[in-house]
């Protein structure tokens, strides 16, 4: 399955991984602040009997 | 119905509501079948062997970089001529996705780079806007948090923006304004002549495809949170101020 990357095996397969690594990370971080920031507003406008937006 | 209506934020939540869901599952397809059809499935160049594997994660992340500060140039100017706040919060929203693919591109290039030209890095003409770039992207995240206001963040934001274009114009040109550096030239041209075989150009394509819809839905959904944000923190003073 895994291709024969040859000589260059760790290059192209660190290539990848930060690669991937750096964009999971980008992903769970804006997921995580965009939950947090909608539980955080919920629970304010819970408060003031409000929900816009 | 003008383009202006989704600088209303109610407008733009609903809106973008719809869009997320499909934008974030064809960003998904794209890059997911890009990328395995690029290593998994290309043959190693003749004379890069399989490093060539590396074009699709680097080209598609270099382009992002760069058309990732236009875009946060547009939204800047759309916020300091119009005052919209949706386009400012979607330039700050913006910025930490074009950072990173800034450093993608980056340490792409740099691994690619040992094995073929020798070195990881060079005071190359592109690599070093390229890495001028990634310093303006930082800067720029660092001047959002910095400042309290947001507006006045915005503003002075904006106007970092307006200067970092150079730069990023720089890294898209430099290899066409100096004709010296280690980089080549563009890979993908419209001008007349092969310069990429059909078996990397298709995967290839595919996999801009991908990265280009996975800003349009990071951007969106962080755009999103930037909103509710910013009316979590106008919310938050007015109870300080009646309490």
């Amino acid at each position: 399955m895994m291709p024969d990357l040859g000589r260059y095996a760790v290059e192209v397969s660190a290539a990848y991984v930060v690669s991937l690594a750096l964009i999971a990370a980008l992903v769970a971080i804006s997921l995580a602040r965009g939950a947090r920031v909608r539980r955080q507003l919920r629970e304010v406008e819970a408060r003031r009997g409000r929900t816009d937006v | 119905m003008s383009i202006w209506e989704y600088a209303n934020p109610k407008k733009f939540m609903q809106t973008s509501s719809a869009v997320l869901p499909w934008a974030t599952a064809l960003a998904g397809a794209a890059m997911l079948v890009g990328l395995i059809w690029g290593f998994f499935f290309t043959p190693d160049d003749f004379r890069q062997g399989s490093t060539v594997k590396i074009i699709f994660l680097h080209v598609p992340a270099a382009m992002m970089a760069i058309n990732i500060w236009v875009m946060m140039l547009i939204t800047s100017l759309i916020w300091l001529i119009r005052r919209h706040h949706v386009s400012a919060l979607a330039a700050k929203a913006a910025a930490p996705v074009g950072a990173v693919m800034t450093l993608i591109g980056l340490f792409t290039g740099a691994v690619w780079g040992q094995p073929m030209w020798g070195t990881w890095w060079a005071w190359d003409p592109r690599l070093t806007s390229f890495l001028i770039l990634f310093l303006f992207y930082l800067g720029y995240i660092a001047l959002w948090e910095a400042i309290e206001d947001s507006d006045t963040a915005a503003d002075l934001t904006s106007v970092l923006c307006l200067v970092g274009s150079v730069f990023a114009l720089l890294s898209r040109y430099a290899v066409n304004f100096w004709n010296q550096g280690l980089h080549q030239g563009a890979s993908l041209s419209l001008a007349p002549g092969t310069r990429m075989d059909w078996a990397y150009k298709a995967p290839l394509y595919v996999a801009m495809a991908g990265f280009v819809l996975f800003f349009v839905a990071l951007v969106l959904l962080r755009t999103r949170t930037e909103i509710r944000a910013r009316r979590l923190k106008a919310l938050m003073a007015r109870e300080r101020i009646e309490a």
